[in-house]
C-alpha cells in the first residue's frame, strides 16, 4: 500500500480514537494534531520517560508559550500554524534488531534511495572486513536500528538514541541536557526542548578515541510531521569523536517544520568533529512544500585546549536558519566552522556561526562558501565576539559567495565585537559570478554544461569539502551537482 | 577531415570572420598565420563552439558531421580538441580530477568503457613525462599558479591524455622559451602526426613551424584567407611581415 495512504488511514484512525483518550495508548502511531501539554505528555508517555524528563519538557513548553519567533534573519518565513502540525509519529513498534537484515525492507529501500555509501551498506549488511561506521538510524523520530553497539561498548563509548539514554543514562542526560543550549535560548530551541521526538546521545569517556565514525541518517517519513531531533554529545577529558549526520527527505506537498537542537560539550583537551550533509526537500521550483529548517547547534569548549570543528554542507530545505557555534571557554580552546550553503530556485538560507571567545589564547577559523542559483537568497551571518578577559585571541574568517545567474542574492553579514585589544581578527570576503571562461574551458574538454557547473562549484567549495570524511565528501560532491541541475542555461 | 566553407561569424554583432574556406584532410597539419585581430582566435572559438560567437553564414563539417550543430562537449567527444591561447584556471579542482572526468565523459558519449582511477593515473603520468612535466603538477588545481609556459605545456599534456582526432592549437607557442618550444613541437608531432589525425595550428611566428613542419600554411587577414602555401610562405612572412604579404 502506498505510504501516504497508509499514513492517512492511520491518522483517521487516531482522529477517531482521540475522543476517548490517547495518552497512555501505546499502540497509537501519531500524537494528535496540535500542541498542548497533553501532546507533550503523550510524547513523554510514548517514550516511557521518567517524571523528571516530562517536567523538563513541560517547563520548556510553558516558557515557549511566552516567547516570540525570531525575525532578524534575512528570511521570508510564512506564518507557521503550530496547531496544525503533528509532533510525534513513530513507525510501528518492533522488537530491537540485531542486524539490518531484520530491518523492514521498505526502510532499506529508502536507505538505498538516499544513496547511503556502499561501504556503509556493507557494514549494515554485516559484510566482513567492511569499514566500521556505526549508523544509528533515525526514522520518523524513533531509532529503529543501532549497530556496532557492542564494539563501542568495549571502548566505553555510549552511543544511544536520546530516548534510550534518558532511560539508561539518566544521570549523564540530566547533567548535560540543556547545559549548552538552554531551554529559553531561542524560540525554536525552546520548542524542541518541549517536544523533541528522538535523536542521539554520545558520551566518550576520558582518554578514549572513539574507534569509528559515528553517523546518523535522518529522514522525515510521515506527511506533515514536525521533526524535533535532539542530539547531545559529551566528550570527556582528552577524548576524540567524529560524528556524521546526513539527511534527505522525499517530496512533500505541505511545509514541514524541522527544529533540531545539537549540543556538544567538550571537556579539557577533548576534540569533537561534527559533519553534516543536509539535503532536506527544498520545495518545488516555486518553493512549495519544502522543509523549514530551524536548527540550533552549539558547542561548549569547556575545558582548556578542547576543540570543536563544525563542517556543514547545506543544500536542502526551503528555509534554512542555522548557526553552528562554539563557546570557547577553556584557555587555548579551538573552534572551527567550515560551511558550504547552496541555494537554488526559491530557497532561502541564513546561516553562519558564532565564535564566542571567553578563554585566553582561544582560536577560531571560519570558512564559509555560499552558492546561489535560481531565484534564491543566501546569507552568511557570523559573529566573532572577544570578551574582555580573553587575551591573545585569533580569528580568521573567509566568506566567499558564488552567483549563478542574475536573479539570485548573496549576502554577508559579519558581526565583530572585540573587547580585548590583544586580539587578532581577520575577515576576508569575496563575491563572484561563475565564469563563462571556466564553463567553456570545461565543456571544451568534454563535460556537459551541468557537469561543468558541478565541477566548478565543487572546486569553489573544495576547502570545506576536504574537511569531510572521505565517503561523505564524495556524497556531498554529488549532492552539489544534483542540487544545481537545471540552474544554468 | 575538417571542411570549413565560406564561414562568416560575428562577436557582439561585429563581423569578424568574412568567409573563411579551408579544408584540412586527415593526416595533415595546417598552419594559420596572421596579424593581430585578423580573426584567428575567433575561428578557433567558433570551431570549438564558444557561446557568443555567432555564425551568420557558411558552415563547418568534421568527419562529415555538421560541426556547428553540436554542443561544445559533443565536439570534444567527437574528437575535437582546442588548445587555449589563455588556459583558464579552475581553483579547487586538480588536473587529475578535471581530466579524468573529461576523458570519461567523452568515453561515455562514445560508448566506450570508462578508465579506472588506476588506469587513468598511469596514462596521465606517462603523458606528463613525455612532455617533460613533473607528474606531481597534475595534482595541483587546474592552471592555478602555473606560469604561462607551464600552462601551455599542460595543454599539450591534456591533448596527450584526451588523444583527440583533430586539434586546433591557438597560439600554443606564445610564452614558451626555446627549449619548451621544442618539447611542445615534439609533443604535437608525437600525439597528432598520424594518417587519421589532423591539426590546425594557429601561430604568429614561424619558429614552431620549424619543429612541426605543416603541410600547408594559410594567411588569415581581416577574416578571410588571403594566401596559402607551404612552409616557405611562413618563412617569407617572418622576413617581410603581413602587410607586404597581403599586397
Amino acid at each position: 500500500m502506498n505510504e501516504a495512504v497508509k499514513n492517512a488511514e492511520l491518522r483517521d484512525k487516531i482522529a477517531q480514537d482521540y475522543e476517548w483518550g490517547f495518552v497512555s495508548d501505546v499502540e497509537q502511531e501519531f500524537a494528535p494534531k496540535g500542541l498542548s501539554e497533553d501532546t507533550i505528555r503523550f510524547i513523554s508517555a510514548k517514550k516511557n520517560e521518567p517524571e523528571w524528563m516530562l517536567d523538563w519538557r513541560l517547563k520548556a513548553y510553558r516558557a515557549w508559550l511566552e516567547m516570540e519567533e525570531v525575525s532578524w534573519a534575512k528570511l521570508d518565513i510564512p506564518e507557521i500554524d503550530y496547531q496544525n502540525a503533528y509532533y510525534y509519529a513513530a513507525p510501528k513498534a518492533k522488537p530491537k534488531l540485531a542486524s539490518l537484515d531484520e530491518l523492514d525492507p521498505e526502510i532499506r529501500r529508502t536507505y538505498e534511495k538516499l544513496g547511503i555509501p556502499i561501504e556503509e551498506q556493507k557494514v549494515l549488511a554485516g559484510v566482513e572486513g567492511a569499514a566500521k561506521v556505526a549508523v544509528d538510524a533515525v526514522f520518523d523520530s524513533v531509532s529503529v536500528a543501532t549497530t556496532f553497539r557492542e564494539e563501542l561498548k568495549k571502548a566505553g563509548v555510549i552511543f544511544l538514541s536520546i530516548s534510550e539514554a534518558i532511560r539508561e543514562q539518566p544521570e549523564l542526560v540530566k547533567k548535560y541536557l540543556g547545559s549548552v543550549v538552554p531551554q529559553r535560548d531561542n524560540y525554536f530551541a525552546c520548542l524542541n526542548s518541549a517536544v523533541f521526538s528522538d535523536g542521539t546521545f554520545v558520551y566518550v569517556p576520558e582518554g578514549v578515541r572513539c574507534p569509528m565514525e559515528l553517523s546518523t541518517y535522518f529522514r522525515i517519513n510521515a506527511e506533515n510531521t514536525g521533526q524535533f531531533e535532539r542530539t547531545l554529545i559529551v566528550a570527556d577529558k582528552g577524548s576524540y569523536v567524529s560524528y556524521l549526520e546526513g539527511c534527505t527527505a522525499p517530496m512533500r506537498d505541505e511545509n514541514q517544520l524541522h527544529a533540531a537542537v545539537v549540543e556538544i560539550f567538550a571537556h579539557e583537551a577533548a576534540e569533537v568533529k561534527y559533519s553534516t550533509v543536509q539535503n532536506w526537500y527544498p520545495g518545488d521550483k516555486e518553493g512549495r512544500g519544502g522543509i523549514f529548517n530551524f536548527v540550533t547547534k552549539r558547542a561548549l569548549c569547556s575545558g582548556d585546549r578542547s576543540k570543536v570543528s563544525w563542517t556543514q554542507v547545506e543544500t536542502g530545505s526551503a528555509i534554512t536558519w542555522k548557526y553552528p557555534s562554539c563557546i570557547l571557554k577553556g584557555d587555548g580552546s579551538v573552534g572551527e566552522f567550515y560551511s558550504v550553503a547552496l541555494t537554488n530556485n526559491r530557497q532561502q538560507a541564513d546561516t553562519g556561526t558564532k565564535m564566542i571567545h571567553i578563554g585566553a589564547n582561544t582560536r577560531s577559523t571560519i570558512v564559509s562558501k555560499g552558492i546561489s542559483a535560481g531565484k534564491s537568497n543566501n546569507t552568511y551571518r557570523g559573529l566573532v565576539r572577544v570578551l574582555p578577559r580573553a587575551e591573545n585571541v585569533r580569528n580568521f574568517t573567509q566568506c566567499d559567495s558564488l552567483l549563478l545567474g542574475s536573479d539570485c542574492g548573496a549576502h554577508t553579514v559579519p558581526y565583530i565585537e572585540v573587547k580585548n585589544p590583544t586580539a587578532t581578527i581577520e575577515h576576508e570576503a569575496t563575491t563572484s559570478k561563475i565564469s563563462e571562461d571556466q564553463l567553456f574551458y570545461a565543456m571544451s574538454r568534454g563535460l556537459d554544461q551541468e557537469a561543468a557547473v558541478a565541477l566548478i562549484v565543487n572546486g569553489f567549495a573544495r576547502e570545506v569539502l576536504k574537511q569531510l570524511p572521505m565517503e561523505f565528501a564524495v556524497e556531498a560532491q554529488k549532492l552539489l551537482g544534483i542540487s544545481l541541475e537545471g540552474s544554468v542555461g | 577531415m575538417l571542411e570549413i566553407t565560406n564561414l562568416h561569424a560575428t562577436v557582439a554583432d561585429k563581423p569578424i570572420l568574412n568567409g573563411v574556406s579551408l579544408n584540412v584532410p586527415a593526416g595533415e597539419v595546417h598552419a594559420i598565420m596572421g596579424p593581430n585581430g585578423s580573426g584567428k582566435s575567433t575561428l578557433a572559438y567558433v570551431l570549438a563552439g564558444r557561446p557568443g560567437y555567432e555564425v551568420s553564414e557558411g558552415g563547418a563539417a568534421f568527419d562529415g558531421h555538421d560541426l556547428l550543430a553540436m554542443e561544445p562537449h559533443e565536439r570534444a567527444a567527437a574528437g575535437l580538441f582546442l588548445g587555449f591561447q589563455y588556459p583558464v584556471e579552475i581553483p579547487g579542482i586538480s588536473y587529475l580530477q578535471f581530466l579524468r572526468e573529461s576523458l570519461n565523459s567523452q568515453r561515455r558519449a562514445r560508448g566506450e568503457a570508462e578508465l579506472s582511477a588506476g588506469e587513468f593515473i598511469k596514462l596521465a603520468r606517462e603523458q606528463a613525462q613525455l612532455l617533460d612535466m613533473d607528474a606531481e603538477m597534475l595534482k595541483r588545481p587546474v592552471n592555478v599558479g602555473f606560469s604561462g609556459g607551464e600552462k601551455k605545456r599542460a595543454e599539450m599534456v591534456q591533448m596527450g591524455i584526451l588523444a583527440p582526432k583533430f586539434a586546433i592549437l591557438d597560439e600554443t607557442d606564445s610564452g614558451l622559451d626555446i627549449d619548451a618550444l621544442r618539447i611542445v613541437g615534439d609533443g604535437i608531432n608525437r600525439i597528432m602526426r598520424a594518417p587519421d589525425k589532423g591539426v590546425l595550428l594557429i601561430t604568429h611566428y614561424e619558429r614552431l613551424l620549424e619543429h612541426v613542419r605543416p603541410d600547408r600554411v594559410h594567411v588569415l587577414q581581416a577574416g578571410r584567407i588571403t594566401r596559402s602555401g607551404d612552409i616557405d610562405l611562413a618563412r617569407e612572412l617572418e622576413s617581410t611581415g603581413y602587410a607586404e604579404a597581403a599586397a
